[in-house]
């Protein structure tokens, strides 16, 4: 065998920004196979996927309010995951947000205030944090790993979320089907653009990456992360208070989901349902990982998943593609990224065994 | 009459267990080698579309159960692959690898969704099944059910009474004082990780196949959570796995019984059940540093290879 | 190097424009109509049926119009999404056919006055958005005669997804066929939460079989409840679909839903432009409404007191909720010589007496 792994002296810079876009090419790479292998033209199949959804001014709305959710989560969700505190429980932190805010909006049907709108959002967010809050404590009180607990709470939430618009939060005049009234206008966001979905919330999300951005890369607490992340015993001798750590990471998921949450039902739903996402709080897991952790990277991966579900639904559209194919290419992705950071420790050379010349 | 339906109850939650069993002796050989897989939810969803497939092809349980084994295990293979040589994050991984089963196993199944099998006949094993109330409750069984018993008293042997047992809880407890003695960590592993994801396979073939039959995307539906959260209720100990299965079962079946007894309990909050008993569970476990440590391997979840010390 | 670059763009650029303008060229002469789903097709269920209708008004109008469905389209924001695209790319008919596409439907028809909507089961309609919807409720009655004939237990099972009016109406027009042959009769119902969970389903028919029920019916989507029936030897009665070939022994009929006629219809409608938006509510008289074939073991009397009680559904001599009926607590709800109205029937919120439990709240 010609080929050798020899692990590198220090981390490659330029592969820990190279193997998301490797991952991407790969993705892609495996994506005409796919297509070839289901009987379609990959050129086809390609433009369906992943032009056609964007190929004017309303998809690429589409691109943005689907982005929107993904990347807010993704960011909250990176600052844990930097410290090693895996909360797995976006989803149900959005379904609670998601039912704070909207219990807000019910609330105030009759009235078309101003302070609606945030105060959705400010309730939306304590709603995320209160939920979060559960695994936190569990974990800093008892040590119950966060992981089984946060992800338990999921099912727990959605079916707290399915329990209450079926009950005391449904439309009164709804003939006793589960939904809520439709939200009055004060409590809906803002279009931005006519023709099109896209909606003030967008502009919140930017927002929200921005602020963990500045979180995380700026602030003393973000270090402290950052630190206790690549060394656990490490932080703890520097004095970092873990359990501090512990809360920080995961109320920081917990209030960009509910907020995800409040802009979704103030956003393209309009009502509560008793099911508000199709599965952002799992996906915003991959977006985080792709997105190297780093809220940039987070913006542009939120972009790419985005543009895999649209292409889902435009592929089963123009092409007859079945939407699953949505799933395995985001699991290809995530794969083909963890693989590909092996390059970032170690790297494959050629040819028969040599001293190292750097 | 009444204690009729508690026999009744008690053998549908046997029924109902059975995935959890399979797949939660399978993750629990996984994580005493020191690895911890996240993937079972996709694992077993993978196993039970190809299961269901292989069974309406060939009408052969033998095969489904064959095809299902492999399916899981190939999956498993991936993440291995990613953990054990690429050394990729273990919490990723097994994350990223539900995901693709989920997303795999609705693509595979695109045929074959509300298709019906025709089911695995029960075993009435005969003169045994006659016996009254025992007969019912042990021995009227399909056959997977009995195979997981089989299941759990090799997993039991296996982990306490042979060598290669104590090998791989060696390798779980510390790594490297295995990989001094001569054992191949990694390759120990990769047997671990392989036997959870035929295991998660089988369990959802036991779901697809025999308990439901039907497919239907996600039909899983996060049995491959609660199988992860039983280990761990278990403290990582086969006998304790059996219990909780059953016990989960139990809860499922129960919510349902006391709605057809006229409570007046909305069927979300009976629902949620299962998952705030995990939750109950962990807490109460976790509680206490000791027994999680006495229990636990040592080494779960952390990456470990021999030229990287 | 730059040179490459270019003439890849611009192949690429090319056959970009190739297929947008192959996508766009085919609309114009046949008249496009587009189906949304809910759940994939299947072999059975609501959307299989949904899908029958579609396959007739292709046989029918096969020659002036084509169709297109997406199926697994979920309730909310990603359904707007697809119904728009749809409109978007010319289909000028378009059948949405589950509830939670209402408000969907409505906001994507504002965006465009010119196509035409037609939603099913919801209760809103505006200038350009139709409803339909199947008087379900009459095959109920139909099959809980059959029900309460065929049960020596007395107890009825009934595996129910959500408690919303259409569900609680089937549940009491079982409850009232079985009871006008056998006063008593008690219906168990159990909720499980979901339209489509085969594993659900199975636990909670089985918990009603051993509860007592021997006739097991079901307002879910999946044949599992037919399959338990099967497996335990209790008899089933399907909804939907016709689920006999699922449970041999134990299917005695099903209520099943027709809609080739009225999709037949409503195109030609479209075709000939006399569409108007209405509010149809379809039974046994328009055929969207019938009776799987029976189960030899149904004896005779009871498949001719089940025809003739058609017949007069049919014919407007008898309403399933026709007076006197009583709710649980023994109050009379509708008097008698009288009969129910579409209003109150839509907005059914209690359980007629007979049926065992109470209405979630």
């Amino acid at each position: 065998m010609l080929l050798r792994i020899e692990p590198r002296s220090e981390p490659s810079k330029t592969m820990k920004y190279m193997s998301p876009l490797i991952a991407a090419v790969l993705m892609l790479i495996s994506g005409i196979i796919i297509f070839t292998l289901l009987g379609k033209n990959p050129v086809e199949a390609f433009h369906a996927f992943f032009i056609e959804p964007v190929n004017d001014l309303y998809g690429i709305g589409e691109l943005f309010i689907k982005a929107s959710p993904l990347m807010l989560i993704g960011t909250g969700l990176a600052i844990g995951f930097r410290a090693s505190i895996w909360n797995i429980g976006a989803e149900g932190q959005l379904a609670i947000g998601a039912l704070f805010g909207g219990y807000i909006a019910i609330l105030f049907n009759d009235s078309n205030g101003f302070f609606i709108l945030p105060l959705m959002l400010l309730s939306g967010a304590v709603g995320g944090m209160l939920w979060a809050a559960i695994p936190a404590f569990l974990k800093t009180v008892f040590n119950a790993n966060e992981i089984l607990v946060s992800l338990m709470l999921n099912y727990v939430a959605l079916l707290l979320l399915a329990l209450l618009v079926h009950g005391p939060l449904r439309d009164p005049n709804g003939y006793g089907f589960p939904q809520s009234v439709l939200f009055a206008d004060s409590a809906i966001l803002p279009i931005l653009v006519e023709g099109t979905r896209l909606h003030l919330g967008v502009f919140i999300a930017f927002a929200g990456v921005f602020v963990g951005w500045i979180f995380l890369l700026k602030s003393f607490a973000g270090f402290q992360i950052q630190v206790a992340g690549l060394a656990q015993k490490a932080a703890s001798y520097a004095g970092f208070q873990y359990k501090k750590l512990i809360w920080i990471g995961l109320l920081s998921g917990g209030l960009a989901a509910g907020i995800a949450g409040v802009l979704e039902i103030a956003g393209p739903i309009g009502q509560l349902l008793p099911t508000v996402s199709p599965g952002y709080g799992y996906a915003a897991i991959i977006v985080a990982f792709v997105g190297r952790l780093h809220p940039g990277g987070i913006f542009l991966s939120s972009l790419l998943m985005a543009l895999l579900y649209l292409g889902g639904e435009s592929g089963q559209m123009n092409l007859d593609l079945p939407s699953a194919v949505t799933g395995i290419f985001q699991g290809l992705l995530l794969f083909y990224l963890l693989a590909a950071d092996f390059l970032i420790n170690y790297r494959i050379c050629i040819g028969a065994l040599k001293k190292e010349g750097i | 009459m009444d204690f009729d339906i508690f026999l009744q109850i008690l053998i549908a939650a046997v029924a109902a267990g059975t995935p959890f069993v399979y797949a939660a002796l399978g993750e629990l050989i996984t994580e005493k080698s020191g690895v911890l897989n996240l993937g079972v939810e996709g694992m077993m969803l993978v196993g039970a579309i190809s299961g269901f497939i292989a069974m309406a092809k060939t009408g052969s349980l033998l095969v489904a159960v064959f095809v299902g084994m492999s399916a899981g295990a190939l999956l498993s293979g991936i993440f291995a692959v990613l953990t054990l040589t690429l050394m990729a994050n273990q919490v990723a991984s097994g994350l990223a690898l539900t995901i693709f089963g989920v997303g795999l196993s609705a693509f595979l199944g695109l045929e074959y969704t509300s298709i019906a099998l025709p089911g695995v006949p029960e075993i009435n094993l005969p003169l045994l099944a006659k016996i009254p109330v025992i007969g019912k409750l042990f021995f009227s069984f399909d056959i997977l059910i009995y195979c997981s018993g089989l299941l759990f008293m090799a997993v039991s042997w296996f982990l306490y009474k042979s060598k290669a047992g104590l090998v791989l809880r060696g390798i779980g407890e510390a790594p490297k004082s295995a990989h001094a003695l001569g054992y191949n960590v990694i390759k120990i592993r990769y047997m671990a990780v392989l036997f959870g994801g035929a295991m998660a396979g089988l369990g959802g073939v036991y779901l697809s196949v025999a308990y439901t039959p039907m497919w239907v995307e996600g039909m899983v539906a996060g049995r491959g959570w609660v199988s992860l959260a039983l280990v761990v209720f278990a403290t990582w100990r086969p006998a304790r796995v059996m219990f909780g299965a059953y016990f989960f079962g139990a809860i499922t079946i129960a919510q349902f019984h006391i709605q057809g007894f006229g409570f007046d309990i909305p069927a979300q909050l009976l629902s949620m059940m299962p998952y705030i008993a995990t939750i109950i569970v962990l807490v109460l476990i976790s509680r206490n540093q000791n027994t999680i440590r006495l229990n636990s391997p040592a080494s779960l979840g952390i990456t470990y290879h021999p030229d990287n010390q | 190097m730059t040179s490459m670059k270019k003439q890849v763009l611009s192949v690429f650029i090319l056959l970009a424009c190739v297929a947008g303008f192959s996508l766009s060229a085919w609309a114009g002469d046949k008249l496009k109509v587009g189906f949304v789903y809910i759940s994939p097709i299947g072999d059975a269920g609501w959307t299989y049926q949904h899908d029958l209708g579609r396959r007739e008004l292709e046989k029918n109008l096969g020659d002036k119009i084509e169709t297109k469905f997406i199926e697994g389209v979920p309730e909310g924001p990603e359904a707007e999404r697809v119904i728009r695209d749809l409109a978007k790319s010319g289909h000028d008919l378009i059948f949405t056919t589950s509830f939670g596409y209402m408000n969907p439907t409505l906001k994507v028809a504002k965006m465009f006055p010119k196509k035409h909507f037609e939603h099913s089961t919801g209760y809103k309609t505006s200038k350009n958005v139709g409803t339909y919807m199947c008087r379900f409720y009459e095959g109920r009655y139909l099959t809980g005669i059959v029900a309460g004939k065929m049960s020596k237990s007395n107890v009825l099972g009934y595996v129910a997804a959500f408690p919303i009016p259409e569900v609680i109406r089937g549940i009491n027009a079982f409850t009232l066929g079985a009871r006008s042959v056998n006063p008593d009769v008690k219906v168990k119902v159990i909720w499980v939460n979901s339209w489509f969970d085969p594993g659900k389903e199975r636990e909670a028919s089985e918990a009603l079989i051993t509860q007592g029920a021997d006739v097991i019916t079901h307002h879910t989507d999946s044949t599992a409840p037919v399959l338990t029936a099967e497996e335990k030897g209790v008899y089933a009665i399907a909804y939907h679909s016709d689920m006999s070939k699922y449970g041999p022994k134990a299917h005695l009929t099903a209520a099943t839903h027709v809609y080739g006629d009225f999709y037949t219809k409503t195109t030609q409608a479209v075709l000939d432009n006399t569409w108007k938006s209405e509010a149809v509510w379809s039974g046994i008289k328009e055929g969207s409404i019938k009776l799987a074939p029976m189960n030899p073991v149904v004896p005779a009397d009871v498949v001719a007191l089940v025809d003739k009680t058609t017949k007069a559904i049919a014919d407007g001599s008898f309403h399933p909720f026709q007076g006197p009926v009583k709710d649980q607590s023994g109050k009379v709800v509708v008097e008698a010589g009288k009969s129910l109205s579409d209003k109150d029937l839509l907005g059914m919120n209690y359980y007629v007496e007979g049926v065992l439990g109470n209405v979630p709240k």
